[in-house]
């Protein structure tokens, strides 16, 4: 396929798939509990309903409190253009030191998000954005720490050669690293994503949540803007996993495609499988599992120095 | 190059003038604020030509009093440090004209605008001198200049204590370069910079033995860990103005030092980078660490200096160790990414003290604490402060981003280029600096959401009121800039390539340009950053224009059923910080906290204090100084407060003095 094809397809696939993961999610929780659970496109209807309600604004808040949601979408969006699919460059073409600008991204949308909790004056959502804030600390150098993974290997810090069909030749070779780095990786989207068991979305009770209690008070579209971009997010971790665990090609574009889509929903599959048998984890054993999460990363750097 | 001295002297004459005045507020204001203001405009004309590539200009004549010559020169390293300088000065001037008329009725404007002016005369000369005498008087007159303006409250102990506290740093660390240069001299037999530059290349020893010297004694103005004890306590107690002038300007003279000791001792030894990089990264996690649990706003701002301090040190040690280990390309990177961060700091840190200063003059309390609720009050100054956090906290689309990146790729790439297990500590780097930058985030999502977000915590902070354009015009300026480095990175580093090209040599930044497409490629992260500038203005005019179709209302915050929220219930500084705090750092960095709960079974009475000392002073320096004090005391027995015993000790000293000379002169006879 030629470039601006596969560009016009990823634009798609990354705009429309992402709420399918998250029903996909919960599909797979659904069946684990032994329910029907809601249909798989329920995420989507969630998301013309929540855009055409009205909204309400705290009287405490200022413009700040409308911006979250916009820069977290908006951030999510380009993280999402910018991330490759298939082995083909993003529609923001690849360049040397996109990685780190993948990160700072999502670091800007968290930033802003938790401005916007901090701008209600309610404890609950300051104490949401504190936590978000604190956890992703941890999770940000084991991210990273597995880029150099795949830097080291490919010899290029470009993320279409880092996370290119040449990592498939690695495999073999370097197989332990890179088992290493997907571990890390998995937990970490768990942990950005805000899933069990570092925090559960489904929970009743405002105390125990982190992403979830930081968005209590936004409403209609500005929610609906939020649940869009925690998608897109889950998608951009979900497609990172995908090219680092597949980083096969058929050769034809055109088979590449649907392959993707069905490794991104196999990711939501295990997502929720994970949710579906764990528990949440005690919000002090959180960091642990990060820290554990950055050691698995530097040991995957240190078996590929050796 | 007369036009510099035009500029220092407009800038003395000015300051004088305001001295003179000082009776009359609003004259001195006009004479000082105005004369810097001046100086700093005449001064950057000649910057601006050297930086845009002109050639360097001197100017040298006899002067016996400086141990040889009156030498001063602008050359590109020189004109890179004094755009900050001029520039950031003059917005300090118009922003501290209005700043310090608060203080009027209380005490005498001449002399701050007396060391003002004096201050910036001070560092620019530190820039351009061009012999030792020259520079150590220059480098004084800054340093205690700085010292008058951080005591201008010193009618209150704690600044007379920060005073204090950075007098003797700042002495102790000019003793290490004043060795450094005694050092240079003996080789090069001269005490001009042209000598040194020209001299047989140093034994590697001694090369050492200066850069060491020269890393400790301008790390202690720079403010690397563990010199940095002075910094936060001198840059909160010092009129905000002056805090903006010290963090965003003087702390890069110890830089200035470095990089200029570094142009007269050749190529760097295999140690040096990857020292200066460890201590760049010490210093960079300790400063965040400790900026994140501070209640003190100017604090805040202060150890997240130092942070960047490291930060730059960083780059700076990525490029000497590229260098030593004969990767040009790498080198060039990490000195442009060190450069660049300075400039970005300059701006981004400028900003931040502006509007912490007008939060204070506003609420009269720095205390974030008291703070809250000022995003509504003071929408400028708000605005100002948050677009500030974004670009310390390095994120897109702004400048911080950029030079941090830059450290990435420097780190990165070092890292690539070694083979087997030397590559461990550049990649180990990048972890650690992607910890560095979260914890930035984490510090300034706090200090914006506590101090500008959410209800008022005291009355003076409900009644605030938006500062006076004088003081928000320099901090909208400075948004700008901040806005427009990060679009036009590319720019910025052409701008710098003059400075670069004299530290590294010149064919490797030629180099460096010429693939720079493929090296490091900032157009298309300034492209990036404007694209998400506009998609993110974009995404609020569809939200605005949406929600108009839409119903929308206002109602208090949702209190998860509660019925009576009060505005004391909400997070504070102290407990945003608590999980990292408690969690994730290592012991001597945490907070020293004080906890009594109420006891019984009905409400009573509780305490909880929370306090974050600098851990290094109050471990290392205290201890040390209270020793010596005590092993000192012991010499009070000489001091009798007797006259006949001071009169034995003269004699004393006469005729050991007598005996000295009288032995010396038999030994010279025989």
């Amino acid at each position: 396929m030629v470039a601006p094809l596969n560009n016009t397809v990823h634009v798609l696939v990354a705009l429309a798939l992402p709420p399918l993961l998250l029903g996909v999610i919960a599909k797979t929780k659904a069946l684990f509990a032994g329910r029907v659970g809601p249909p798989v496109w329920q995420p989507y209807h969630d998301l013309i309903k929540l855009f055409l309600k009205g909204s309400v604004y705290s009287t405490t808040t200022t413009w700040v409190f409308r911006a979250g949601p916009v820069v977290g979408l908006v951030t999510a969006a380009m993280a999402a253009l910018l991330v490759p699919l298939v082995d083909h460059s993003a529609p923001i073409p690849s360049f040397t030191g996109d990685l780190i600008l993948l990160a700072y991204l999502l670091g800007l949308g968290r930033f802003f998000t938790a401005a916007a909790a901090l701008d209600t004056g309610s404890a609950f959502e300051d104490m949401g954005a504190a936590r978000e804030v604190t956890f992703s600390c941890l999770a940000e150098p084991a991210f990273f720490l597995g880029l150099v993974v795949l830097a080291k290997l490919s010899g290029s810090l470009e993320l279409a050669s880092m996370l290119g069909s040449s990592l498939a030749s690695h495999w073999p070779t370097a197989g332990a690293s890179l088992a290493l780095v997907l571990l890390s990786w998995f937990i970490v989207l768990l942990a950005e994503n805000c899933r069990i068991p570092f925090d559960d979305p489904n929970t009743h009770l405002e105390l125990t949540m982190i992403h979830e209690v930081m968005v209590l008070d936004h409403s209609g579209p500005a929610l609906g803007m939020i649940l869009y971009g925690a998608a897109l997010k889950l998608f951009v971790f979900a497609a990172l996993i995908v090219r680092l665990a597949f980083p096969l090609t058929t050769g034809y574009t055109s088979l590449d495609w649907p392959l993707l889509v069905g490794a991104l929903l196999l990711v939501a599959v295990a997502i929720g499988v994970v949710e579906s048998t764990m528990a949440r984890l005690r919000l002090t054993q959180i960091p642990v599992l990060l820290v554990a999460a950055c050691l698995l990363s530097a040991f995957g750097v240190i078996l590929l120095t050796r | 190059m007369d036009v510099v001295l035009v500029a220092i002297l407009i800038l003395v004459l000015s300051g004088i003038t305001a001295l003179a005045l000082a009776r009359r507020p609003r004259a001195a204001t006009a004479f000082g604020a105005g004369g810097a203001v001046l100086g700093c405009a005449v001064g950057s004309v000649p910057t601006l030509r050297v930086l845009l590539g002109a050639s360097p200009e001197s100017l040298r004549a006899a002067w016996d009093a400086a141990h040889g010559a009156f030498w001063v020169e602008v050359d590109p390293l020189s004109s890179f440090f004094l755009l900050p300088v001029f520039g950031l000065s003059a917005l300090a001037a118009v922003y501290g004209g209005n700043y310090l008329l608060a203080y009027r009725r209380q005490k005498s404007l001449g002399a701050p605008w007396f060391f003002f002016n004096l201050f910036v005369a001070g560092m620019t000369m530190v820039v351009i001198a061009r012999t030792v005498v020259l520079f150590l008087v220059a480098w004084e007159v800054m340093s205690i200049a700085a010292y008058c303006l951080v005591t201008f409250e010193h009618e209150r102990a704690d600044v007379r204590k920060a005073g204090w506290v950075y007098l003797v740093a700042t002495h102790l660390g000019v003793a290490f370069v004043f060795l450094a240069f005694v050092l240079l001299g003996r080789n090069a037999g001269s005490l001009e910079f042209e000598a040194f530059r020209t001299m047989p290349p140093l034994s590697a020893g001694w090369a050492g033995l200066i850069f060491l010297l020269a890393v400790i004694g301008f790390g202690a103005k720079a403010g690397f860990v563990p010199f940095h004890v002075w910094l936060p306590e001198a840059h909160p107690a010092a009129p905000s103005h002056v805090s903006a002038l010290m963090s965003g300007v003087m702390i890069k003279m110890g830089l200035y030092g470095v990089l200029r000791l570094l142009t007269f001792l050749g190529p760097p030894a295999v140690w040096w980078g990857p020292t200066l990089a460890c201590l760049g990264l010490l210093t960079g996690l300790v400063g965040i660490a400790l900026a994140l649990q501070q209640r003190d706003v100017k604090r805040v701002l202060a150890y997240s200096s130092i942070e960047n301090m490291g930060l730059i040190g960083l780059g700076l040690g990525v490029g000497l160790w590229a260098w030593a280990s004969q990767l040009p390309l790498v080198a060039a990177l990490g000195f442009a990414a060190g450069l660049l961060h300075i400039w970005n700091h300059a701006l981004m840190k400028g900003l931040m003290f502006f509007a912490a200063g007008s939060v204070l003059h506003a609420t009269h309390s720095k205390d974030m604490e008291q703070l809250g609720g000022l995003m509504k009050r003071m929408p400028w100054t708000g605005g100002s402060m948050l677009v500030g956090a974004v670009a310390i906290a390095a994120l897109p689309p702004l400048n911080g981003f950029v030079s941090e990146w830059l450290i990435y790729l420097g780190l990165l790439k070092c890292g690539l280029a070694a083979s087997g297990g030397s590559s461990l500590p550049a990649f180990f780097g990048v972890g650690l600096l992607a910890l560095i930058g979260s914890l930035a985030v984490v510090a300034f999502v706090r200090l914006t959401g506590i101090v500008l977000l959410g209800s008022p915590r005291s009355e003076a902070a409900g009644h605030a009121h938006e500062s006076s354009p004088w003081m928000l015009g320099p901090m909208v300026l400075l948004v700008f800039l901040c806005l427009a480095a990060g679009v036009f990175p590319q720019t910025m580093i052409g701008w710098m390539s003059g400075a670069l090209e004299q530290v590294l040599a010149s064919e490797v930044w030629r180099d460096f340009v010429e693939r720079e497409q493929s090296e490091a490629p900032l157009s298309l992260v300034g492209y990036v950053n404007a694209a998400a500038l506009v998609a993110i203005a974009a995404g609020v005019l569809v939200l605005l224009a949406w929600s108009r179709r839409t119903a929308v209302s206002q109602a208090a915050t949702w209190g998860c059923g509660y019925l009576m929220p009060t505005v004391r219930m909400q997070y504070t500084g102290g407990s945003f910080a608590e999980m990292i705090a408690e969690q994730l750092l290592p012991q001597f960095l945490r907070p020293r906290t004080d906890w009594q709960s109420p006891r019984g079974l009905f409400p009573a009475p509780g305490d909880f204090r929370s306090d974050s000392p600098d851990p290094v002073s109050e471990r290392v320096y205290e201890p040390f100084f209270r020793r010596t004090a005590e092993r000192f005391s012991r010499l009070r027995i000489l001091q009798q407060g007797k006259l006949h015993v001071y009169l034995v000790y003269i004699l004393l000293v006469v005729v050991i003095g007598l005996a000295w000379a009288s032995v010396r002169t038999w030994w010279a006879v025989s």
